[in-house]
């Protein structure tokens, strides 16, 4: 226990840096998640083959294997960035096509009446999009997009490899003066991203009810 | 083709979404040419050398290395190896998590429903460290410790919902043959529950093969690790750039190999029961976790999440495209 009081301020200091590798990197995610899901649901072929690629791709390469080339590879080729900064790009990439998934699911989610009702007064493609489903769906999404958030909180702990001092690096470093107290340090830690997940978690449950109600 | 987006595009539209098409096209292709070109330039090295670009031959005569592949092959079997063995094990917790989620008793059922949701949200790198420092269990074992409760937390939720959504009737009629509650849970319930998730446990492998990539962390010896850590100081630095592409193509190689299997199985399961409900639930089920690929899912999987199916009048391909 002492050891967990004596390095509070690194513990607090390590949680503000998973708390903003978080907040950037799934902002970032939102944005470009959205504009993959757009063009995923676009008529235009080319487009839209590109996002299924993108998607496809980086959804089945390890987590990883992203951070590693933006934290090694990427200075090899000229583009030297501060390992935070590197974390992030790789934490906002690898999430975005689960973002761009979750929206594109709930697009897909809002019933085909309300569509082929915009389209039958003559709504045009964007105004169908943009006035009649992408409301709806918004509401469908909130949820399973907690839940990407979740995941990607949990997914910041892989930064710790790439030299990023969040919550996992600093515990270990603790732990090396501190070999007694294993065990209560990693449980320290793991109250830690329950202090971030659960509030999210018991956010998705309230929302999904909200949204039940009101559909 | 056609989505209720958009009407099938007359001649106007045709040669408009063609205009775009070329110029989004133009674009991408652009940006691709301007990573190859950028890519192709000589850089200099901290020392200040001039090095070649990174499509120089001098970078890619290590394919020709009988040795750089039998590390990348020594690599992939110790990853199939983690993965193999964490699958395994994970199906087994998932079984056993879910009859316990599932039980009449109280006292097993609440207990059993904080383990799962402590285990889903933990990251699994922070259990790899934990099995590896309190139980010294060698970094193999913690990857596979790890692995296997966290998996096996997701596996077992999905089968309880695979249960849950069984007709009440199988159980029931099960008891009502004679069969004791445990024979129905075993013979009757899980099979089908089983057959019907599948898809979702396939999907879930494909994250658990992801996911040994974390052990690369600990140290394991693994597809990453020697790869990229060991390559570069076998072959040289300079080969580093080709060898983050081998290594990245055998990932996509399996994973997505693994995933098309999870797309036959959920079509398979599909048809076997004349396109019903429930194959359209479970094909839906693998794109959600598809998206689960980052399983982060703290809500309980489908049943409830399932709806009325809404895209089930909307064009076929919006079940089968979930990859």
């Amino acid at each position: 226990m002492d050891a967990i009081i004596e390095n509070l301020p690194r513990f607090i200091d390590a949680f503000l840096v998973t708390v903003r590798l978080l907040v950037v990197s799934g902002i970032g995610a939102l944005i470009i998640g959205t504009l993959i899901a757009g063009l995923r649901i676009s008529p235009v072929p080319a487009l839209r083959g590109f996002a299924t690629v993108y998607t496809e791709v980086i959804r089945n390469t390890p987590l990883t294997l992203v951070l590693f080339f933006c934290a090694f590879v990427m200075p090899q080729l000229g583009v030297r960035l501060d390992y935070v900064v590197a974390a992030t790009i790789g934490l906002t990439v690898y999430t975005s096509p689960f973002v761009a998934e979750a929206v594109r699911s709930g697009i897909n989610g809002v019933s085909v009446g309300q569509s082929e009702a915009a389209r039958a007064i003559g709504l045009r493609f964007g105004q169908t999009v943009g006035l009649v489903v992408l409301p709806q769906a918004i509401r469908m999404v909130i949820p399973p997009l907690i839940n990407v958030l979740i995941a990607l909180t949990k997914n910041t702990s892989v930064a710790a490899g790439f030299a990023v001092l969040e919550l996992v690096a600093v515990s270990r470093q603790v732990i090396q003066f501190n070999g007694d107290a294993t065990i209560p340090i990693l449980v320290a830690v793991a109250a830690f991203y329950l202090l971030i997940t659960v509030p999210l978690g018991q956010a998705a449950n309230y929302l999904e009810r909200r949204v039940r109600v009101l559909r | 083709m056609t989505s209720v987006l958009y009407d099938v595009p007359g001649p106007k539209t045709r040669r408009l979404s063609l205009l775009f098409s070329i110029i989004g096209g133009a674009l991408i292709l652009a940006g691709l040419i301007g990573i190859v070109v950028f890519l192709s330039l000589p850089r200099l090295n901290a020392a200040g050398v001039e090095q070649p670009g990174m499509f120089d031959p001098s970078r890619w005569d290590i394919l020709a290395d009988r040795a750089m592949w039998r590390s990348i092959w020594r690599g992939l079997s110790a990853t199939l190896q983690m993965a193999g063995v964490a699958a395994v094990l994970a199906l087994a917790v998932g079984v056993v998590l879910s009859m316990a989620r599932t039980a009449r008793s109280a006292f097993i059922r609440i207990p059993a429903i904080v383990v799962v949701e402590f285990f889903r949200g933990m990251p699994v790198l922070l259990m790899m460290l934990f099995i590896l420092l309190v139980f010294s269990s060698g970094q193999f074992w913690a990857g596979v410790g790890a692995l296997a409760v966290y998996n096996g937390a997701v596996i077992g939720e999905a089968l309880r919902s695979g249960i849950a959504s069984l007709p009440r009737g199988q159980g029931e009629s099960g008891l009502a043959v004679g069969l004791t509650p445990l024979q129905v849970r075993f013979s009757i319930e899980y099979p089908q529950a089983f057959r019907q998730m599948l898809p979702i446990i396939i999907a879930q492998l494909v994250v658990l093969l992801k996911d040994t990539s974390l052990a690369y962390i600990l140290g394991y010896q693994e597809l990453l690790n020697i790869g990229l850590k060991q390559g570069p100081t076998t072959f040289g630095p300079t080969y580093l750039f080709t060898l983050f592409f081998v290594v990245w193509a055998v990932y996509l190689a399996v994973n997505l190999s693994l995933s098309a299997i999870a797309r036959v199985v959920a079509k398979r399961t599909a048809s076997g029961r004349g396109g019903g409900l429930k194959a359209r639930r479970a094909a839906r089920v693998v794109s959600q976790l598809a998206g689960a690929g980052m399983s982060g899912a703290s809500t309980p999987l489908p049943v409830t999440g399932v709806r009325a199916d809404p895209t089930a009048g909307g064009p076929p391909s919006a079940d089968g495209d979930t990859h």
